[in-house]
Parts: structure tokens; C-alpha cells; sequence
């Protein structure tokens, strides 16, 4: 499920963890591999709506290790498709229900139109987050999850509540591509600070130069829709 | 038709877009194209798909030129409708009349959709189906399904990159028509990868693919091997870039059905190495009496060809990414580009709207960038200041390029297109 560039979270994590000091090994996984033992961080992407049903019954068969992980505490960026899939359901234009996992307590509807173009929210935790959205999925949230933002500009989960993405425990959902993490470093930064304290109890950031970040979501958030 | 005329005298003098008087056409006469176009021996050739559009149709152009016929084609790079009809606003008299012999038209997928519906034609060439304008398309399976009905519209031959597993597929759908196949020897193939896999390298056995009309054989510094209908032909080229040349063979399977028995084959060669590429696809400039390369770049996959295809050894490198219409409004496609490539040397010059995303995307890839500087003007000036001793190269964007063209253009002698 990787059509959508969301490869830049992997990266950005990846790359972040070694300006901290620490090595990080990126484990791959895809349909019918062996779950890995070891997993600090969790990275899912976007594809097509026909990727989704061809990953479907596969994750359904890991869904116990993903909502063990989940409950405790490991941090998971999950971006678009995989948002979706880590929610109760995805129902298709001609009524079709692709079963979810469920760690999420979200329902995702096709919707009429695709939901396309520069987004901002705000978040208490992350500040503004910058990306860009395209979905024609409209997802809902249940009382089992928080927002992961406000929009302020697009459209969100569904355009109609003012909300994007979701969160729980360390989990994070989000429709927003951008990638999503190189303009908001504070995100990979919070992933990071959940894996390394979990692990090793403690974290002490170097400190990281992002002035082009900062002058990226300058010029992004200028950006027409 | 003489308003028509008019207004395009009016927009040439502006120097503004290629489309205006089309759409003048279109309100004033909307049969006006598939009249005009009737009336060609030959028919109708549209060429389509994601990367390669322009590039080919030119080639298409001089091959055909060469076996003797006059070709109409959409030249101003505006590969929209209202620009095919603003195009051949230039070319009939005031009678009406079109002396071409057949019509090889580059066209948007969308836009060929529509078209197809009124004009069908005869030859269609389908290059490839990548992740591009997703914000337009939405999908590349919807960019797939719009390349199918081109082809199902398709009266004679159709023409598929066997390569593309979205392309080579269409020929399933065809009920009637004659298919042909370009494609590439197993040792080429790994410098293609699809979006599928781009994290991974997957292979398809040559063996299960259909056999190839044209088959791109091999690739040296300016010269390349076909192998066309079990002859294997050498010649130099002026092309640059592993994907222009795969683009040569698409052209000449094209060619190849068009023409048919009575080729000159001698001629086809010659002229096959005589093209030089587009505008704005990789064309080079003379700045300061150094030359400067324009790369155009407009997804993922189109990015990692261009950047394997041309070493940055020797050469200043300048990178401008822009986010209007045009260009792709999501910055996401730089994340599916490597660009560890550049390094060793750095990336002298940054510069677009998005200049500060393409600064972050070499930060994390550990590039060093000597400077940022969105307003593009100034960064070229700048560039070319600092780098005088060095050839250069320019990776932009399509509306950056346009804009550095003419910048260009107030410092020495551009090819004025658009």
C-alpha cells in the first residue's frame, strides 16, 4: 500500500531516530510475511481503494498483535487507507463492507465526491498540522477516540464535523498526506519520544535543525485549497 | 472561421496561452474538428498516457515526415482540446481545407476520452499509466480505465507498451482492432520500475509478456540497439535520457503500423537519428558559453529515470518545484524519489514556490544544498552567477520551467513556444 508517498513518514522516522543517536531498522511487512517480534513503531500508507480489499483478509489474521500493540502503548502512524482499515469498517459506493480491525472505533462511508487539496488543522498536542488530502472515504468517529486535529482549512474526516483523523493510546490516523511527517516534525517526534521511552525509559532529543520545515509550512499554509 | 482566425493573430501577439482562439471555435462552431479531421486519408493518431506524451509525438511526427506524409499535429505542447482546435485554426485555409495526409495528436487522458467520443481514431499509442495529477485523476486505476477507451475507440491498430501491466491489459478488452507491443530486453527492464514496485524489485519474466513488435535491445553513451520485427538495428541518437530512447521505440512500432509494408526503412533510421527532444523535455541552452540543460519532471518515476539517466558528475545541478495546477498540487511524489544520487556533489541552487519541501526532502536524504531561493528569477540568476565555469542542469517542474524559459529568453535566444 505505498501509491501515495506516505514512504516520507518512513524516512523521516527512520532518519530522525539516527540524528538522536539511536539506529533504526525498517522491517517491511506485506501480506502472508511473519509478524516481526520486535516492533517499536508502527508506519501503515495510503493506496487505491483496490489495494485495500487485496490486504484486507490479511490484516484481519493480525489483528490480535495490532491491537495488543495498540493497547499497549506502541506509537503507529497509520495514514489513509490503512486509517480506515484500522477502523470498524469501509463501506463501498455499491454497498460493499470491507471489515476493518477495529483497533479504531471509526466507520468509514465512499462519500460522492473525492475530498482533495491543502488541509490545516490545529491540535493541542502537535500545534497546527500541514498536509494534503485525498479521499473519497468519509470516516466518523465513535466516543472510543479523540480527533487527532481541527480542521481549519479542507475538508477532514468527512466535511462535515470539523474533525481529522483519530487518535488512541499512541495510535494515529489521519487522511493527510504531504508526507505528513516532514512538515510536522513535532508528530515524528512524539512517535519517537513513545518508542524510545517505552524501551528504554528515558529520551534526551538532540536537537534537530528543522528551518526548512519551518519555512515548508510557511509556504504550505499560504497555499490555496 | 474568420473570428476564429482573428482572435488567433490577437492571442499570438500577447504571447499568451496556446488555447484561447480554440475556445473561440468551440462556442462559434463545436463540429469544426471532427469536420476538419474527416477529411484526412489517413485518419487520426492520438498518443496518450502519463509520461513521454510530448516527446513521442515529435518523433512520431519527423518518422512519419520521413516516409513522405504530411502530418498536422498539435505542436504548441497544449494537448487539450481547445488546443488541438486552436491548432488547426493555424494550419486550414480560408476554405477550410487541411492538406495533411494524417493527424498525430498528443493528448491529455481526460481530454482524449471526450475526444474519442466525437472523433474516433484510427491509431492509438498508449505509453504508460504512472502516479501523476492524482489530485486530477484520483487514481491510477481511473488514468488505466481512461487509456482503455481510447483504445476501445480505436478503428485500425492500437499500440501498447507491453512493459506497463495496466497498459498491456488493454488488449484484452479490444475486440477487433490490431494490437502491437513495444518493450524492453530483461536487462533494461530494472531501470523501469512500475509504482507498484518501487519498494521492491519485481521482475516480471519477459517470457509471459506478449512479444514486441519493437523491442528496445540496448543502451550506450548516445547510441542504442532495436530490434524490429527480428532485425536488430543500431544508430547514434540525439535523445538523452534511458526513457526518451524507450520512447523511440514506441514512435517506431507506431510508425511501423501506419506505414505498414511500404516503409524505407533507411529513412526511418536516418530520421530517428536526427530527433532532438521537445520543448521543455530536455532540450539544452547555451547560457554564458556553457550549456544548461532543462529536465522536466512531473512524477515519481519520471524523477528517478531522469535522475539515473543523467550523471551529475561535471555539472552544477538546480533543483525548482513548483505546486501550481499544472505541476501537481501535492507534494507527497517527492517522498518517492531517491535522491542520494546527487550526494556527492550537492545541490547547488533550490528554488520553485515549494523550494522550501524540496530543501526538506534533500535534508533527509543527507544532501547538501549551498542555496534556497523561491522567487525564481533571482535563483537562476544566482545559479548561473556561482556556476559559470560548469554546465548545468535544471530538474523543474512544468510551470517553473516555463517561467525559467523565459527568463532565459531575456538573456540569449529561446525557442518561443508558449
Amino acid at each position: 500500500m505505498n501509491i501515495y508517498g506516505d514512504w516520507g513518514n518512513v524516512l523521516v522516522v527512520k532518519r530522525r531516530l539516527e540524528w538522536h543517536g539511536y539506529s533504526a531498522k525498517i522491517l517491511e511487512y506485506n501480506q502472508g510475511d511473519t509478524f516481526p517480534r520486535d516492533v517499536d513503531i508502527v508506519v501503515g500508507g495510503g493506496g487505491q481503494d483496490s489495494g485495500q480489499d487485496s490486504i484486507q483478509a490479511d490484516l484481519l489474521a493480525i489483528k490480535d498483535k495490532l491491537q495488543t500493540l495498540a493497547d499497549n502503548d506502541t506509537p503507529m502512524l497509520l495514514i489513509c487507507g490503512l486509517y480506515q482499515q484500522f477502523g470498524k469498517f469501509f463501506k463501498t459506493q455499491d454497498g460493499h463492507i470491507i471489515q476493518g480491525i477495529g483497533v479504531l472505533d471509526i466507520e468509514t462511508h465512499a462519500g460522492p465526491e473525492r475530498l482533495i487539496g491543502n488541509i490545516i488543522t490545529e491540535s493541542q498536542d502537535f500545534g497546527q498540522i500541514i498536509g494534503y488530502e485525498n479521499h473519497s472515504g468519509q470516516t466518523f468517529l465513535g466516543t472510543g477516540v479523540a480527533p487527532f486535529g481541527r480542521v481549519i482549512k479542507g475538508a477532514g474526516n468527512n466535511g462535515q464535523d470539523e474533525t481529522e483523523g483519530a487518535r488512541y493510546h499512541n495510535v494515529i490516523g489521519s487522511y493527510m498526506h504531504g508526507s505528513i511527517l516532514p512538515k510536522n516534525p513535532a508528530v515524528a517526534d512524539f512517535l519517537i519520544e513513545k518508542a524510545i521511552v517505552k524501551k528504554y525509559g528515558e529520551f534526551t532529543p538532540t536537537v534537530v535543525d528543522d528551518r526548512f520545515a519551518e519555512l515548508a509550512r510557511e509556504r504550505a499554509a499560504k497555499r490555496p485549497r | 472561421m474568420l473570428l476564429g482566425k482573428a482572435v488567433r493573430k490577437i492571442a499570438q501577439m500577447r504571447g499568451g496561452g496556446s488555447a484561447l482562439p480554440g475556445l473561440f471555435v468551440e462556442k462559434i462552431d463545436p463540429d469544426f474538428i471532427r469536420r476538419t479531421l474527416a477529411q484526412l486519408p489517413d485518419g487520426v493518431v492520438v498518443i496518450s498516457g502519463t509520461n513521454g506524451k510530448t516527446t513521442t509525438t515529435k518523433m512520431v511526427v519527423e518518422l512519419l515526415e520521413s516516409q513522405g506524409l504530411r502530418v498536422f499535429t498539435n505542436r504548441t505542447g497544449s494537448n487539450f482540446t481547445r488546443g488541438v482546435a486552436a491548432a488547426l485554426l493555424g494550419e486550414v485555409d480560408n476554405k477550410g481545407v487541411l492538406s495533411a495526409d494524417i493527424a498525430v495528436l498528443e493528448l491529455d487522458e481526460a481530454h482524449a476520452v471526450h475526444f474519442v467520443k466525437n472523433v474516433a481514431p484510427k491509431y492509438s499509442l498508449l505509453l504508460n499509466v504512472m502516479r501523476d495529477q492524482l489530485d486530477r485523476f484520483g487514481e491510477i486505476d481511473t488514468t488505466a480505465k481512461m487509456l482503455a477507451q481510447i483504445a476501445s475507440k480505436t478503428t485500425d491498430t492500437v499500440i501498447l507498451n507491453r512493459q506497463d501491466p495496466r497498459v498491456a491489459k488493454i488488449a484484452r478488452i479490444l475486440t477487433h482492432q490490431k494490437v502491437g507491443y513495444f518493450g524492453l530486453s530483461p536487462e533494461l527492464t530494472k531501470l523501469f520500475p512500475s509504482d507498484d514496485d518501487m519498494r521492491s524489485v519485481t521482475l516480471v519474466s519477459n517470457s509471459k509478456l506478449p512479444e514486441a513488435d519493437v523491442l528496445l535491445q540496448s543502451i550506450n553513451d548516445s547510441s542504442a540497439q532495436f530490434v524490429i520485427g527480428g532485425k536488430t538495428i543500431g544508430t547514434t541518437l540525439q535523445l538523452q535520457g534511458v526513457y526518451n530512447i524507450y520512447n523511440a521505440a514506441a514512435a517506431l512500432a507506431l510508425t511501423h503500423a501506419i506505414v505498414g509494408a511500404k516503409i524505407d526503412e533507411e529513412k526511418l533510421i536516418d530520421a530517428l537519428s536526427q530527433v532532438t527532444p521537445a520543448f521543455g523535455r530536455g532540450e539544452t541552452i547555451t547560457i554564458g558559453g556553457q550549456p544548461l540543460e532543462l529536465v522536466l519532471v512531473k512524477n515519481p518515476s519520471g524523477f528517478r529515470l531522469s535522475l539515473s539517466s543523467f550523471k551529475p558528475e561535471g555539472y552544477a545541478t538546480m533543483i525548482a518545484i513548483n505546486d501550481n495546477y499544472a505541476d501537481g498540487r501535492d507534494m507527497s511524489w517527492l517522498w518517492d524519489v531517491e535522491f542520494e544520487s546527487l550526494r556527492e556533489l550537492g545541490v547547488a541552487e533550490v528554488s520553485g514556490v515549494r523550494a522550501y519541501d524540496m530543501a526538506l526532502r534533500l535534508q533527509y536524504d543527507e544532501v547538501t544544498i549551498s542555496h534556497v531561493e523561491p522567487e525564481l528569477a533571482s535563483a537562476l540568476q544566482h545559479f548561473i552567477t556561482n556556476n559559470s565555469t560548469l554546465p548545468k542542469r535544471i530538474y523543474c517542474t512544468y510551470t517553473a520551467m516555463l517561467a525559467l524559459r523565459r527568463e532565459l529568453g531575456k538573456m540569449t535566444d529561446v525557442e518561443v513556444i508558449s
